[in-house]
């Protein structure tokens, strides 16, 4: 059950054949020993084995942070896998350099995965601030202090000049990277099309899956669905926003048409994934893995997304709010996988609001997570959908909390019996996430918080407190 | 000074124990853990296992050569459990295979007929049952019980501090390898490299000097590999000789959260009485320490809660009573702060207490105790030097302390939604290990012909830059470039008997250890050219940047010159420095000495911003008077600050072990137990260093650094209180840490019946 694959890893082709489970990880550390790749959590939330994805999209190779023990080797197939090792030079970079500079590495174990990711968000365009190009990454020894003011240095070093010529020139990247487009434009050429890992159990994103079974699945034949490029893409269809089921977050949270239909996306994102995860969890793992906190099923309820399920050629479509049937079952058959999310377009009125709590507030999976679309016309509740997730075996649409609101005004009245009908559709439990009690209380907040924040002339938190 | 290390992390280029390219025919290990947190083994099914693919050996306890004995300061921790198991996760079986997977993959296969015993999670049960380890201590000063009468209040209440998770971000690992004889080189990841060749040698049974213990570095210990790196050292080399083969043991990180202990959570009792002003009179403390399974380093821990039992502040009535719990849990161990910060929590709760009785500000109480020069700790030292007011002082004026508490009640006054807190954190934390015998450290120096030198000190780099600071004392105290200087990988085989690299000395006795072997060589030096220039006194020679001066003038020797001078003329180059902290003793008998070189303090103060709705909340600032002594390296001391601090705020906030009834982690994983992200510290953090504050014990005037900002932390459980209060001035609030969002939220809205009763249904969230 060995897959060859070819890809080039650092500045050097490599054709090999591998399990397809394989996390990269180890592929990286055992076989290849490239040891700079450090493994410190096995399930996303370290950073310490992060490395750069490149691939040609559209007309350029563009590169991606990822953490690489939840990506299958696979998927290496075809692209630039950067790591460490990669990225030094005879001379350090100036993100090298001024980490050490700052101060801003101790026992060094978390180094060399910021190295890659402030350098992965160099070459992103210096898009996304330092504290984001470090989300992903934990560091027990400094405090962060350090590492924020050497990714500031780093930063100014490039001086805003991210394009590949200048960070070479600059010193960031070797050389060997300007040769790298057409290296893989030529690789890309030889390959066999659309012929690798598509038996076995499904891995979409593999953010969750490889954290419940990474000790079955390298050994297990995976279906790489990430290969299949008819499975990405957003594009207008039939009034429907159609998002195909591996779409990443971050491609989601990217895309102008995604923007324009929630403003506030980015934010939902920074609550939800740090950025190597966004770079891989997709929009149809979230959905299939059925998990009650499933921050995009949690919004995708809300806005009355519609699932595409393909069965080899057989195609139907199912509405989100009627696909979750228990914990962790879905309608859906056994050789059955999701193709694509249909998202309606709005009514112009339309508002849209995500909530999340979490022990640690950005990039920690829910205590209880929330969305709402709301349409008022006329002063009136004209639709309504409201979704909570962390109180129930599913992730949870409140059908009938959601009716209740149709056709009322949006008065603090009408809100109090909202919240309080609301929690005769919840049943959360005890967990290590909190307390049943807690959840129904945290319910009610972020119910309460999509008025407050939504409708703040006619919703205020002090209408719901009697003075203590 | 750069950290020594900093350009090979930034490469990936410094090596771990399992970066080195693995020795031919290594094996690797995985262990078989107990199921259950309590219960008689009655029978072990290894069998599946030992057929399994690539399996070379299944070990259990009866194949241990020597004693089945780790325990540090008790004998009472098997390496590998005999008949009883006593906590989740204890070691029972331990297989050798060809690879991790099938090491792991055998494990699984692994099964235990078990007859339950009673599980004990909570150290009040455990004491009640009489399940303790070692005896009780008091500490006591002045008369308690007759204060009481003199007191305007006296306020009783107790405090529930919960545990901590290391989280170093290298999970524990050796590679153990057959030499020839018995001989046994281990590469561990410790920060006790005496205590794992100890271990080692007395599991296998053979003398210390054939077991060879080597630690390049370690991703991160802050005390999570005092003692509990020697477990998997022990094991790794058990395996290796029974396979004769080089074996490597790495935890993944699953493992390492459920087989190893923690921060100890402490439950406790207190009582203070104060006069109306706020002049605290008596105090008395009841620390029930939740020690875990085995003794490990717990009654060293709880002695140094009962040590800082009062932090910086002077009370002359003390009574404090403490006892180490013994629960069916992992051993929990060292932590940053060694039980100093679960002694410093409830007396900064009890001091809220009197605060919020008195209807004073709660920094007002704090100020007016804190100590004075010449004051009597409940220990028997006296405050020298002390620098408790100073650093409030400091603090309250940089940082514009009434300023603060006016802005603050401005916006809470106007604010409905969100309120604001701070606090005001001052701590105060002894110098030394607390078994004095500890206190003693070596250095072996060579100095090469080229002029380059090599150091080893008994010292562990673990990322807190002791490196580096070794570097620096060797190439001030030579006179000479720092690149002409290497610290080694510290091993047992080149300096015997380290103490561990912990208690915040490392630098303290290490530093000193590596001036005194530059003494030694530097007076051959010396003496050699009186010699040859036939000067009379050879201190009239000193080196500066590599130059020979004599009486300050240049007289045409560099370093180089003197080395290669020195070698011909058979100069011995070489030398082993020794240094054992002077002046400190206690007595455990009465409780009473002078056990610390000195004292670190400090002053901090903390902002928060709490969103009363949702019972979420922001660190909006941190700013820090910090007591240094003189800096030795800037760089490296203030990343010491920033990083306990970080860890410190992490405890009293979002760090959340939770253990099931039947003692399972529940946080078992990095996905539910989490630590402090780059979005959590303040982006306005503020340290300031004390000038002029020379520590005369040294090195150079430099204070220890490592465990003291860890506490400032506390303070931001006090400044969630402050605003929480401001939402809700009606209620008293209870004294459990962590302040998860969870507990937030349910204190805002305690005692409101805003969630009606629903029939709960069965389901899962």
């Amino acid at each position: 059950m060995m897959h060859e694959i070819r890809f080039i890893l650092n500045d050097h082709d490599v054709r090999t054949a591998v399990p397809p489970g394989l996390l990269v990880l180890d592929f990286l550390r055992r076989r290849e020993r490239a040891t700079g790749t450090k493994e410190g959590c096995r399930e996303g939330d370290c950073g310490a084995c992060t490395i750069l994805v490149g691939e040609w999209e559209a007309e350029r190779v563009v590169y991606r942070p990822v953490t690489s023990c939840l990506m299958p080797a696979a998927e290496m197939h075809g692209k630039h896998i950067v790591t460490i090792e990669g990225l030094n030079m005879q001379a350090l970079s100036p993100v090298q350099q001024a980490i050490v500079t700052e101060g801003a590495t101790q026992c060094g174990f978390c180094t060399p995965g910021i190295v890659v990711s402030l350098t992965g968000s160099l070459l992103d365009g210096a898009r996304r601030d330092v504290k984001e190009a470090l989300s992903g990454h934990l560091c027990r020894c400094t405090g962060y202090r350090s590492l924020k003011r050497a990714g500031q240095t780093a930063y100014a070093a490039a001086a805003g000049r991210t394009d590949m010529s200048a960070l070479v020139e600059g010193g960031f990247l070797p050389d060997y990277f300007l040769d790298i487009p057409d290296r893989l434009r030529r690789l890309q050429r030889g390959l066999p099309s659309n012929g690798l890992a598509t038996n076995g159990i499904p891995v979409a994103g593999g953010t969750d899956l490889y954290v419940q079974r990474g000790e079955d699945l390298p050994g297990e034949a995976v279906a790489v669905l990430n290969l299949d490029p008819e499975l990405r893409g957003i594009r207008w269809e039939d009034g429907f926003l159609r998002v195909g089921a591996c779409t990443t977050f971050e491609a989601f949270a990217d895309h102008p048409e995604v923007q324009r239909l929630l403003p506030d996306v980015k934010a939902y994102m920074f609550l939800i994934a740090s950025w190597q995860i966004r770079n891989r969890a997709t929009l149809g793992g979230n959905i299939v893995n059925a998990s009650p906190i499933g921050d995009v099923s949690i919004l995708l309820l809300a806005l009355d997304a519609v699932l595409v399920l393909r069965r080899r050629l057989q195609r139907r479509q199912v509405p989100l709010r009627s696909f979750f049937l228990g914990y962790k079952q879905c309608d859906l058959a056994e050789d059955e996988r999701v193709e694509a999310v249909l998202i309606p377009a709005p009514a112009p009125e339309t508002r849209v609001n995500f909530e999340k709590v979490s022990k640690r507030k950005c990039l920690d999976i829910a205590s209880v997570n929330a969305a709402i679309c709301v349409c008022v016309r006329g002063g009136v509740v004209a639709e309504m959908g409201l979704a909570v997730g962390g109180v129930a075996p599913i992730p949870l649409y409140l059908r009938e909390t959601s009716r209740f609101f149709v056709g009322k005004p949006v008065v603090v009245e009408v809100v109090r019996e909202g919240l309080e009908r609301m929690q005769a559709e919840i049943a959360p439990i005890d967990d290590v996430r909190g307390s049943a009690a807690y959840k129904r209380l945290l319910a009610r907040q972020l119910l309460l918080a999509h008025f407050t924040r939504l409708f703040p002339e006619s919703i205020e938190l002090r209408h719901f407190y009697a003075t203590p | 000074m750069q950290h020594l290390d900093a350009a090979l992390h930034t490469r990936g280029a410094s090596c771990y124990v399992d970066d080195v390219r693995p020795p031919e025919g290594m094996c690797y290990a995985a262990v078989y853990g107990s199921p259950v947190a309590h219960g008689l083994v009655r029978a072990l099914h290894l069998d599946a296992a030992r057929t399994a693919e690539g399996v070379l050996a299944v070990l259990t306890a009866s194949d241990i050569p020597g004693e089945n004995q780790i325990g540090p300061i008790i004998e009472d921790e098997p390496l590998l459990a005999e008949g009883t198991v006593h906590f989740q996760g204890q070691p029972v079986a331990l297989v050798v295979a060809t690879t991790p997977e099938l090491a792991y993959r055998a494990v699984s296969l692994i099964t235990m007929d078990c007859t339950p015993l009673p599980v004990i999670t909570d150290p009040r049960e455990a004491f009640a049952r009489g399940e303790i380890i070692g005896m009780p201590r008091t500490f006591a000063m002045g008369d308690v019980d007759a204060a009481w009468a003199a007191c305007d209040v006296v306020l009783e209440g107790s405090c529930d501090i919960g545990g901590q998770e290391h989280v170093y971000l290298e999970t524990q690992r050796a590679r153990a390898i057959p030499m020839e004889g018995d001989g046994m080189r281990v590469y561990a990841s410790t920060q006790s490299p005496y205590a794992g060749q100890r271990m080692v040698a007395r599991v296998l049974g053979i003398p210390n000097h054939a077991v060879e213990v080597d630690v390049k570095r370690l991703g991160g210990g802050f005390g999570g590999k005092e003692d509990q790196a020697t477990p998997w050292a022990c094991l790794a080399a058990l395996a290796a000789r029974h396979t004769g083969r080089p074996v490597e043991l790495v935890l993944r990180r699953a493992e390492d959260l459920r087989m190893t202990g923690k921060r100890h959570p402490y439950v406790s009792d207190f009582k203070i009485g104060a006069t109306r002003d706020g002049k605290i009179l008596a105090y008395e403390a009841r620390h029930y320490q939740n020690a875990g399974a085995t003794a490990d380093l717990s009654p060293a821990v709880l002695e140094r809660t009962l040590f800082h039992s009062t932090n910086s502040y002077f009370i002359p009535n003390t009574r404090i009573f403490g006892v180490s719990c013994r629960t069916n849990l992992p051993p929990n161990t060292a932590f940053r702060g060694f039980g100093g910060p679960q002694g410093m929590f409830v007396i900064e709760s009890a001091l809220a207490k009197v605060a919020e009785a008195l209807g004073l500000p709660r920094e007002a109480v704090q100020r007016r105790n804190l100590l004075r020069e010449h004051d009597l700790f409940p220990y028997g030292q006296r405050v020298e030097d002390g620098r408790a007011v100073r650093t409030w002082n400091e603090a309250a004026d940089a940082f514009d302390l009434p300023g603060l508490a006016r802005s603050v009640a401005a916006y809470n006054a106007s604010h409905f939604a969100h309120k604001r807190g701070f606090a005001v954190m001052p701590v105060c934390f002894g110098i030394s290990f607390t078994s004095t015998f500890m206190n003693q450290a070596g250095a072996l120096i060579h100095v090469y012909t080229d002029g380059s030198v090599g150091v080893t000190t008994g010292g562990v780099e673990m990322g807190q830059g002791l490196h580096t600071n070794v570097a620096l004392v060797a190439s001030r105290a030579f006179g000479i470039r720092p690149a002409r200087i290497k610290v080694e990988s510290t091993n047992t085989t080149r300096v015997a008997n380290m103490s561990p690299s912990a208690a915040s000395s490392t630098t303290l006795l290490n530093g000193n250890a590596t001036l005194a072997a530059v003494g030694q060589i530097l007076t051959r030096l010396k003496r050699f050219l009186a010699g040859e220039l036939g000067v009379e006194e050879p201190e009239r020679f000193t080196i500066v940047d590599e130059v020979v001066l004599l009486d300050g003038e240049a007289i045409g020797w560099t370093w180089p010159r003197l080395v290669q001078a020195a070698y011909l003329n058979r100069i011995d180059l070489s030398a082993h420095g020794f240094y054992a902290t002077p002046n400190i003793h206690f007595d455990k008998t009465r409780e009473q000495g002078r056990p610390f070189a000195y004292h670190v303090y400090g002053t901090a103060v903390i902002e928060v911003l709490v969103d009363c709705l949702r019972g979420t909340y922001e660190v909006e600032g941190v700013r820090i008077v910090h007591d240094l002594g003189r800096a030795l390296n800037r760089r490296v001391d203030l990343g010491q600050v920033e990083g306990g601090l970080a860890q410190g705020l992490g405890w009293m906030t979002m760090e959340d072990l939770r253990y099931a009834g039947d003692g399972r982690l529940l946080s078992h994983a990095l996905a539910t137990y989490k630590v402090p992200d780059v979005y959590f510290m303040p982006d306005r953090l503020e340290v300031r260093f004390l000038e002029h504050a020379d520590e005369p014990h040294g090195p150079y005037g430099n204070k220890a650094v490592g465990e003291p900002p860890l506490m400032y932390g506390i303070g931001v459980f006090f400044a969630l209180r402050h605003a929480i209060r401001a939402f809700r001035p009606d209620l008293d609030l209870p004294f459990v840490a962590p302040m998860t969002p969870e507990r937030v939220l349910m204190q805002l809205h305690t005692g409101w019946p805003v969630v009606p009763a629903v029939p709960a249904r069965t389901g899962a969230g």
